[in-house]
């Protein structure tokens, strides 16, 4: 336990203390504790996403899960592990590499995100087209309630199939239904070999008409996403795992399908692309959001994307996933970022889709981190006045003041 | 009552209404026969407007529901509650939107399993899941049941498969959960309502992913001296860094079975195994040879790689039709679904095999040895005097050995709830012979609106039902009570006046 420094706020609001417990216990007590005292609850891992949300409307003390960080059990032949919220995404792909089997996961920064913090904030890369996001892999959870209860969900079996399933419920939850501090998932094989090929194409219609062919194809890819900017033509990534004779077939079809583009091998290294777009050299004036698109309507919201650019005045640059998931960084001045992801969520809400803001600067105009939860909504907050009626954990960071 | 009949006819018409007692009787169960509670009416909306407003009546008129579909499934969900009715969502099978760029298809609560990938098929995709009862289950029942399939192993659940849910609330409001788009803003309402057993609502509209067809599909066969080989080639197979599309094994018995009811043409042997792999044609074939090698390295003397596709839909319908398969050998039998760790697989069948030494009674296994989802299926004759008895202590002494099997005691929680123990005691169904065909199912589709179970207030009838089915009961009961200590969630309550 020791007091908040500067570097503990969270969103511009400052706690007065920070507290590591060491067991799940311990950590459940401290809840029971604050929640009695009225307290508010910041869950936190190695704190890489502790920006996302909006600012909490109260933060009295931060509650580490860095010092819970144990591999419970890597039951390998089954295929599962059970792991501590505060172990970081690397350590743990380090031990379960050790028997040729990985978490099917390519979260942002995996050296520093923790267990806890990734299922929180439901981040996944590239892989997710074909291993599913968190709550496909998540099969059982621990959870510490506001009141102080341990309640575990799910189990050690990758089929689970009875009762309610509450660790998809906090998976995303952003730490306001509980404080994670343990997980069970489902384990994947690691690949035996892998090609990455990108494909240049002219324009976003020619991308967008490559991933199409792609998804309708008879090639089994691992990863498939786009690179979109203000000064360059797209260029599509795409990821092969498997035998040395299967990569060679499908490299083959690869060529066959993408006719006249131009392919070329390409590094590992992109697929972490993703990172790159929180380069913060110019901190005040950069905005970050995670979109929500329909797959096939990539190249419409990419000249979308354009159009407002242009009318507020701000640069971009986007990586779209074949998920329809995608990522967006705006630089511009802070009003003109505001105006830049209102006009673009108003836009895409109205075709189904999300826009989520994970990065504001600070002198940005007040803009709402999530956009609409939909008809939903009140059944959300009934859920949250539920599990944490006294409103302890990270209050007002989630989607409608939740 | 005549009145709120006459409310409910006003809304569905008098074809919507069945409220005859002859006709009652199809609904009084589902697969799980010897539960039958007898409902007041049956209603068949054909819109969502129509289930809307018939559950307002309901939530008025303070008259419990329970949502049905095809009626399949095997743990009671679709079974009516007393003095309540049954909304049959039989006519709202409509595929009423598809769209390939985004493999979404959009479809109505009745419509039935396999008819979505019928739908899909010209164009090489298919729905994922695939439930034994793939060609008579309804999308809504498996949207209920979180069902899977064999195939599950590599596509996952139904959960999986479901991007979104237009949901009539208990109190007959309509919301959305998910949509076409993925991580809608918001708490995952759409994760939990699949496999909440329709305790949550009735899903009227649900968007569907859809897969692509892979290039190639083989499926191998191979024959063990008995299970435990069996399970150490699996355990290899995984090891070797695989994940086949399946992995099936089924025992003597179970094959036995298979084989007068369909005619599969499997090989007589003590285990065998069914593995499916598919994807590019190079890359299976690769791992195909490595398949090989592993079975015969574990002892296999028989390996037979399916060389049609006429062979390997045979291997399936062998597969797939094990359960109705027993009453060709077995006048009764109660089957189980319990989820248990493989490596557990040979500690746990030699103790089942034990059990059914001492019980006097025979009990085939069929098991997805992928994912380690055993169904034990205890086989006895009603006839004779006890058996039936004999066969129920025997079932609920296997469920116990799962469940010890499975959940490891946990020193670090105040509890734990092994969610897959509810699977188990909800599904010791017993069935005469061959439910699908003595029974026929009235058409269409399946979703539940249960208010009684696994929701933290239980029903007395159903717990008691469930004690006579598990004889020993505490264990249930314990598990009841950890439930009840979780966070109720907060949807509109149900009446608790019944």
């Amino acid at each position: 336990m020791h007091a908040a420094t500067a570097a503990d706020a969270v969103a511009g609001v400052q706690p007065k203390l920070v507290i590591e417990p060491g067991a799940e216990r311990e950590l459940a007590e401290i809840l029971r504790l604050s929640n009695e005292a009225g307290l508010a609850v910041i869950p936190r891992g190695n704190g890489t996403k502790l920006g996302w949300g909006n600012p909490p409307t109260r933060a009295d003390l931060i509650l580490s899960t860095t010092r819970l960080n144990e591999i419970i059990e890597h039951a390998w032949a089954d295929l599962t592990v059970t792991v501590e919220a505060g172990c970081t995404i690397q350590r743990l792909q380090e031990t379960l590499a050790q028997h040729g089997q990985r978490l099917a996961l390519d979260p942002l920064w995996p050296e520093k995100a923790t267990i806890g913090g990734v299922l929180s904030a439901n981040d996944s890369g590239a892989l997710r087209l074909r291993f599913g996001a968190l709550r496909d892999l998540i099969i059982g959870a621990t959870i510490a309630l506001a009141d102080g209860t341990l309640a575990s969900s799910g189990g050690k079996v990758v089929k689970n199939v009875a009762g309610y399933d509450l660790p998809k419920l906090v998976t995303g939850a952003l730490g306001t239904l509980g404080v994670i501090t343990r997980a069970v998932f489902r384990l994947h094989p690691l690949p035996r070999n892998t090609r990455s090929f990108s494909v240049a194409a002219a324009s976003a219609e020619e991308a967008k008409r490559f991933v199409v062919a792609v998804q309708d194809s008879k090639l089994a890819h691992t990863s498939l996403q786009c690179h979109f900017s203000d000064d360059t033509s797209p260029v599509s990534d795409i990821l092969f795992e498997g035998t040395e004779a299967g990569l060679a077939a499908q490299e083959n079809q690869l060529r066959d399908l993408a006719e006249h583009a131009a392919v070329s091998e390409a590094s590992r290294s992109t697929w972490t692309a993703r990172e790159e777009l929180w380069d913060f050299s110019d901190r005040p004036c950069t905005a970050i959001a995670k979109i929500s698109i329909l797959p096939a309507s990539m190249a419409r919201t990419m000249k979308l994307v354009e159009n407002i650019a242009k009318r507020q005045q701000v640069r971009w640059r986007a990586l779209v996933y074949a998920t329809g998931l995608g990522w967006l960084r705006l630089e511009g001045k802070p009003e003109a970022l505001r105006g830049a992801l209102h006009e673009l969520r108003s836009e895409l809400e109205a075709q189904h889709g999300s826009l989520v803001a994970l990065h504001r600067p600070e002198k940005m105009p007040a803009f709402d981190a999530w956009g609409s939860a939909g008809d939903a909504l009140p059944l959300m907050k009934a859920v949250k006045q539920q599990m944490d009626p006294k409103s302890t954990l990270n209050p007002g960071r989630f989607v409608g003041g939740i | 009552m005549g009145h709120t009949f006459d409310e409910l006819r006003a809304i569905v018409g008098d074809r919507g209404l069945i409220s005859s007692a002859e006709e009652l009787h199809t609904y009084e169960c589902d697969g799980l026969t010897n539960f039958r509670v007898m409902p007041r009416a049956v209603v068949l909306p054909n819109t969502t407007e129509q289930v809307q407003a018939v559950v307002r009546i309901c939530h008025r008129e303070r008259m419990p529901f329970v949502a049905r579909g095809s009626g399949t499934g095997l743990s009671g969900g679709a079974l009516p509650v007393e003095n309540g009715i049954v909304i049959s969502l039989a006519r709202m099978n409509r595929i009423l939107e598809v769209d390939f760029p985004n493999a979404r298809v959009v479809v109505e609560p009745g419509v039935i399993n396999l008819d979505v990938t019928g739908r899909v098929s010209p164009q090489d995709y298919f729905y994922a899941p695939d439930p034994s009862s793939q060609s008579i289950c309804s999308i809504g029942g498996n949207v209920a049941e979180n069902s899977g399939g064999a195939h599950c192993l590599k596509y996952g659940f139904t959960t999986t498969h479901v991007l979104g849910l237009e949901v009539v609330l208990p109190d007959g409001s309509l919301v959305h959960f998910g949509g076409k788009t993925l991580d809608a803003p918001g708490y995952d309402l759409a994760g939990v309502f699949v496999g909440s057993e329709g305790t949550l609502g009735v899903a009227t509209k649900i968007i569907l992913r859809i897969v692509k067809r892979p290039e190639c599909v083989r499926t191998l066969l191979a024959a063990f001296p008995s299970t435990n080989e069996a399970g150490a080639a699996v355990s290899d197979i995984i090891a070797e860094g695989m994940l086949p599309a399946a992995i099936e094994m089924m025992d003597n018995l179970a094959i036995q079975a298979a084989e007068a009811a369909v005619h599969a043409n499997y090989p007589n042997c003590g285990g065998l195994l069914l593995v499916e792999l598919d994807g590019p044609v190079a890359e299976v074939d690769a791992l195909m040879t490595e398949v090989k090698k592993i079975c015969s390295s574990n002892g296999a003397p028989e390996i037979r790689v399916a060389q049609s596709d006429a062979e390997r839909a045979l291997v399936w319908k062998g597969r797939k039709a094990a359960f109705a398969a027993m009453g060709r050998i077995s006048p009764n039998y109660i089957v189980q679904d319990g989820v248990i760790p493989r490596t557990a697989l040979p500690q746990v069948m030699s103790e089942i095999e034990r059990l059914s030494q001492a019980g006097g009674l025979r009990v085939a296994n069929v098991f997805h040895a992928g994912d380690g989802n055993l169904h034990p299926l205890v086989l006895y004759d009603r006839r004779i005097a006890g058996q039936e008895e004999a066969a129920e202590a025997l079932s609920s002494q296997i469920l116990e050995l799962c469940i010890a099997a499975g959940v490891a005691p946990s020193t670090h929680c105040s509890f734990r709830i092994p969610r897959k123990s509810f699977q188990l005691l909800a599904s010791v169904a017993k069935s005469p012979v061959n439910t699908c065909r003595t029974r026929p199912n009235p058409q269409g589709s399946r979703n539940v609106i249960d208010p009684r179970r696994w929701t933290p207030q239980l029903n007395p009838k159903r717990a008691a039902c469930i004690r006579r089915c598990a004889t020993n009961s505490w264990r249930l009961w314990e598990m009841r009570m950890c439930m009840r200590r979780l966070p109720r969630m907060p949807w509109p309550e149900f009446s608790r006046s019944w």
